[in-house]
């Protein structure tokens, strides 16, 4: 345990001391708070005490801003040589896999906690469903572990920055979009499996106030198959035939 | 602590970059490892550091085998990787932080142990800056220093001394032998005096095969398997007689007189015996003049030449 949480230690404080950090928040915070509210069906326009406008415009700035900061995590140490310097130390490729995951996650989970104001201000304003705003969070949260699991499995892949956070997006929208627009065309067996795969339909349902162990398991098993790729991926330097 | 590395592959493709190795380093011994690029021995360091799974055999580091002991296997290990890699972003002494905590280094000797570090390794005047400020040389101590910061037994070393200047080769030399007292220590380097200067043993590595084993001496010796002199005789009758007085001597196998220069001879002796008595005892008796002696040594570089390109 304590290795993970030496390196994603050091990932923190190169990501503040970087001034990524900084730039992520500020971007975060500036883009969702501009469409919850002053632009498009923001909070007022819809005229509802809700926190739905965040979170919608959240789920898809996260899309993006994750991938980010992902992509150096692994293809930089691999391109620099320094992943040889890390798996020589008393460490092995799931405490640094682990490591740079958790790294990440409390540097979302941040940019989240910052955004409580906006949920303290709309309470002001009106009734506010409680559930549906805490549900909304866990379900931001569960949609950052798997982007970040995307991420750094598209990370361990290359020793190109731009080809991981490229790759990232593009397995992304297979899980946000695609997965969606394939179920809807197709009818039957297939039309369940890919709404099954697509993200937006369980992310709907948690977003609505319903927790479901389905909804759970999905975002759950997603983020350990992307971390378990980008396990194998590391490890692949011992495989032998 | 010892290591022992039992026939040891390692392929990448068809290439065998390690081909079926075997040797042994056993504690307070300073071990060379030599080759040209593309030899094998920094595949073989990766394997050794638990960084690489060999295709095939096993090192015992004190007897645990890298395929069970990773874990206990690294802590003991200092490793410099070849071209030295760190952190550009981090402070010296945070990075140190860093790794002499990944290494288990408790909270309460940390302080002590960078600090010994700093000073070791010669870092104190840049000791704030960023990695990636510093000049090659001091990137290559902060390797050095990342490498020692757990006071490990065994050091692992891929070129300790590219990118540093003489005094600090000399320095680091010097540390190195002090380690090298107490530890196990294998060093890999193209530059063979260096090898000279610090190692007890020295092992030469060519297309993943080891074609010598042995200490500078014994190599020399096995290399040049007679004794040659080089010798000067002035005062003597004639170049003819001279050469046949010598010949008559019982160790001297070949007499060889130096054409471009006067008096000089290249004088073989016979295998396992030495002739500077008797030449010198020669010299004496008829009143010549021995102005030189050399024994030739043959250098470790034409050892090193002949068995490396084959």
């Amino acid at each position: 345990m304590k290795p993970i949480w030496i390196i994603a230690k050091r990932e923190l404080k190169s990501f503040f001391d970087s001034l990524i950090a900084y730039i992520l928040i500020v971007a975060f915070l500036g883009i969702s708070g501009f469409f919850t509210w002053l632009y498009g069906s923001d909070v007022f326009l819809i005229g509802q005490a809700t926190m739905q406008p965040f979170f919608s415009i959240a789920y898809w700035t996260l899309f993006f801003f994750i991938p980010a900061l992902t992509m150096r995590m692994i293809a930089e140490e691999r391109r620099s040589g320094t992943l040889e310097l890390l798996l020589t130390k008393s460490v092995n490729d799931w405490q640094v896999v682990l490591g740079k995951f958790l790294a990440c996650l409390i540097l979302i989970a941040a940019a989240l906690a910052l955004t409580l104001p906006y949920y303290f201000s709309i309470m002001s304003i009106g009734p506010i469903d409680h559930g549906a705003v805490l549900t909304g969070y866990l379900g931001m949260l569960l949609i950052s572990m798997t982007y970040i699991s995307i991420g750094l499995f598209a990370s361990s892949i290359t020793t190109n920055q731009v080809v991981a956070f490229l790759l990232a997006l593009f397995i992304g929208v297979f899980f946000l979009i695609i997965f969606d627009v394939l179920s809807n065309s197709f009818t039957g067996w297939f039309a369940n499996l890919y709404s099954y795969l697509s993200l937006s339909t369980h992310y709907e349902s948690i977003s609505r106030g319903v927790i479901d162990s389905k909804d759970l398991i999905y975002f759950l098993s997603i983020t350990i198959f992307g971390l378990v790729l980008a396990e194998i991926s590391l490890s692949k330097r011992n495989i032998v035939e | 602590m010892s290591i022992v590395v039992e026939n040891l592959t390692k392929k990448y493709g068809t290439q065998r970059a390690v081909d079926n190795i075997s040797f042994e380093v056993s504690t307070g011994e300073i071990l060379g490892f030599l080759g040209p690029n593309g030899a094998g021995k920094t595949t073989t360091m990766k394997i050794i550091t638990c960084f690489m799974a060999p295709n095939d055999g096993d090192v015992k580091v004190n007897g645990m085998s890298i395929h069970e002991h990773q874990d206990e296997i690294k802590t003991k290990i200092g490793y410099l990787p070849e071209h030295n890699p760190l952190y550009h972003d981090m402070q010296i002494i945070e990075y140190l932080e860093f790794v002499a905590e990944l290494q288990g280094v408790s909270k309460a000797k940390m302080p002590g142990r960078i600090a010994e570090m700093i000073k070791v390794c010669g870092l104190n005047a840049e000791k704030h800056k960023r990695i990636g400020e510093l000049s090659k040389g001091y990137r290559q101590r902060v390797g050095l220093a990342q490498a020692m910061i757990h006071d490990p037994e065994i050091l692992i070393l891929d070129e300790p001394t590219t990118g540093l200047d003489p005094n600090q080769i000399v320095e680091i030399r010097k540390l190195i032998r002090e380690l090298g007292k107490e530890k196990t220590v294998i060093l890999s380097t193209h530059i063979l005096p260096e090898v000279e200067a610090t190692c007890d043993r020295i092992l030469i590595i060519n297309d993943g095969k080891i074609v010598a084993d042995g200490s500078a001496e014994t190599l020399r010796k096995q290399a040049q398997g007679q004794e040659v002199l080089k010798v000067r005789i002035e005062d003597t009758p004639g170049k003819d007689e001279t050469v046949s007085a010598l010949q008559a001597l019982d160790s001297v196998a070949i007499v060889d007189p130096v054409s471009e220069e006067e008096n000089m001879y290249l004088i073989n002796s016979n295998d396992n015996q030495s002739s500077k008595r008797n030449i010198f005892n020669l010299c004496v008796k008829n009143n010549w003049m021995l102005t030189e002696l050399t024994p030739m040594e043959t250098k470790l570089e034409d050892i090193f030449r002949e068995l490396t390109t084959k």
